[in-house]
């Protein structure tokens, strides 16, 4: 059987994986030159998240961003499996207490076990939660790792090529455009994301620590080469434009809150991604015309792509039970 | 309640932000069954057209709009929100707020006066987020305000009734003036006492976007205000320091 996958996305190479997997010829096309240059999914944290992201997000989040836990250490070698550090200075330990209720599979834990996860956080926080099955990776060095596979498996990735213009021949299409397909899903919405790369050697950190604040949530995700990621903001906008003041100072500010180091810390790269989101912000696997769309992966496209995947393998290969079965909305 | 010449049915009215996703959103407005909710233009558009797409998911509840300043510091801030927010809603109304304090978030009372003076003299139909300040109402209505959105406490902190004295003493000098309280509703019950002081209606985002079920929440806030209003109309007794019984002693037999 002969795939054309649309978009070298996180989404569109992982989906591409499981295709060449089961034994699909597959072709990727991306409208981008390069891999991540129209990617929101280069501007992700890359966390693998499934139970912090309880906190705002619908359980099926959860139940289908478990199996990127054990997908993503088998496809990535770089995978860190550390846990979430989940902390809250102390007049807000309420957002502490908030976060506990809505999330599960955590530690409580104190100033002690904090400075043995994280000793550079020694002494600066009182209470934390701790969610030691979580993982996390870096997004750029990861979709890199998955088109060489790609690469290897005889699957060409061409670059600079419309979809939308150039007719695609195939037995079966998967469109993973994220937001770019718009045009055809007309319910997708785009929720601008921004975030900061910085770079320090005065911390070092061993997991992403998510620091909860009641008007300004944040999360630094410690990255190769004393880069950290300093993520992210959620604006009900799909405005592309560059990472406004406002934005920079808000996260700036909670990073410098969650330790003084990052005030002398270099700003390498500021960056926005338009996030594609249904109204559900729930991901889909939807048929349009002889098109098979895997779209919605909103702020999950790492923890979500290897399911969606999973589920759009099946439903191209005409299987309908599996290991992974999973709803479909 | 008839507010700016439109007569007004819902006295429970919903803020958008911060819900886990629009489709819960909707299904909460649904819930609370009212039919105004509040949009913060500021922080959800980028720029003037990147936000359409949540704003026609709002415009699609089907109720009305009330397009807001939230985070706007300073006179002119406010009123080029206010103007943005005329044209992409269609709508003379607009909650007007300026912040004055970073960590209460609590309205610059001077700003806010100043802006409404500008609006009003615009052609905009203004619904003040002010404190219980009783002075401060006055300049409001002076300026040419025909509704009062006093806070029962600061924004987002879920604290209930602040200054009990301070909201009665507004109901009270000002009778025919509809009077919503603004910020700071926690629980249904918060509600049902601001109804029970004789407001008119009761503005809430947080306290339903951040429930752990925010749809449930959401009916429960409607009863609750449903509950105050008619205990309202239904003049509740006056409290006392003595016990009365509600079983007359006088004539009770003796069973020894």
């Amino acid at each position: 059987m002969r795939v054309t996958v649309i978009g070298a996305g996180v989404t569109g190479l992982v989906a591409a994986l499981e295709l060449a997997a089961r034994g699909a010829r597959v072709d990727i096309v991306e409208r981008g030159t390069q891999l991540g240059a129209q990617a929101c999914g280069w501007f992700a944290g890359g966390m693998l998240a499934p139970w912090c992201e309880q906190e705002s997000a619908e359980p099926h989040v959860g139940r289908l961003g478990q199996m990127a836990l054990d997908w993503w250490p088998r496809h990535f070698s770089e995978t860190v499996c550390n846990g979430t550090l989940v902390v809250a200075p102390t007049r807000d330990r309420a957002e502490l207490d908030h976060f506990g209720r809505r999330t599960e599979r955590f530690e409580r834990i104190g100033a002690e076990r904090i400075a043995e996860l994280e000793p550079d956080l020694s002494g600066r926080f009182r209470q934390a939660l701790f969610f030691p099955d979580e993982a996390h990776l870096d997004p750029r060095r990861a979709v890199a790792a998955i088109a060489a596979r790609l690469g290897d498996m005889g699957v060409t990735i061409h670059f600079g090529v419309d979809a939308t213009t150039v007719p695609v021949a195939a037995d079966q299409v998967l469109d993973c455009r994220g937001f770019a397909a718009r045009d055809t899903l007309d319910d997708l919405r785009g929720v601008r994301g921004e975030m900061l790369l910085v770079r320090t050697r005065d911390i070092t950190l061993s997991r992403p620590v998510r620091l909860l604040h009641p008007r300004m949530p944040l999360y630094v995700i410690p990255r190769a080469d004393g880069l950290f990621m300093i993520g992210a903001t959620m604006i009900e906008s799909d405005h592309g434009g560059p990472v406004t003041a406002r934005s920079a100072m808000e996260l700036l500010n909670g990073a410098y809150a969650l330790h003084p180091a990052f005030g002398e810390a270099e700003i390498v790269e500021m960056g926005v991604g338009i996030r594609p989101a249904f109204a559900d912000n729930l991901p889909r696997l939807v048929r349009r015309g002889h098109t098979w769309h895997v779209n919605g992966l909103y702020r999950h496209g790492f923890l979500l792509a290897p399911a969606m995947a999973h589920q759009a393998a099946q439903a191209i290969f005409g299987t309908s039970s599996g290991e992974y079965s999973c709803r479909s909305s | 309640m008839n507010l700016y010449g439109i007569e007004v049915a819902s006295r429970l009215w919903l803020g958008t932000a911060r819900y886990p996703s629009p489709a819960i959103l909707s299904d909460a407005v649904r819930a609370s069954g009212t039919d105004i909710v509040t949009v913060s233009l500021r922080r959800e558009s980028g720029t003037q057209r990147g936000g359409q797409n949540f704003w026609s998911i709002i415009r699609g509840l089907g109720v009305r709009v009330l397009p807001n300043t939230a985070g706007c510091h300073s006179v002119k801030e406010a009123v080029t929100t206010a103007q943005m927010a005329r044209d992409i809603f269609q709508t003379s109304w607009i909650k007007l707020e300026v912040i004055g304090e970073v960590d209460t978030l609590q309205p610059d009372v001077f700003g806010l006066v100043e802006a409404a003076n500008v609006l009003c003299a615009d052609g905009f139909e203004v619904f003040p987020y002010t404190t219980d300040d009783l002075v401060v109402a006055e300049r409001l209505l002076e300026a040419g305000c025909r509704v009062l959105m006093p806070w029962g406490a600061p924004i987002g902190t879920g604290m209930g009734l602040n200054n009990i004295f301070g909201l009665r003493a507004l109901r009270a000098h000002f009778p025919e003036v509809p009077l919503i309280v603004d910020a700071g509703i926690g629980r249904p019950s918060h509600a049902a006492a601001a109804m029970e002081l004789g407001y008119d209606g009761v503005l809430l985002n947080t306290a339903v976007a951040m429930a752990g079920d925010p749809v449930l929440m959401a009916g429960a806030f409607a009863k609750a205000i449903e509950a105050g209003r008619a205990a309202f109309l239904a003049q509740p007794m006056e409290s006392r320091d003595i016990a009365t019984p509600s079983t007359p002693l006088l004539g009770k037999a003796w069973l020894e």
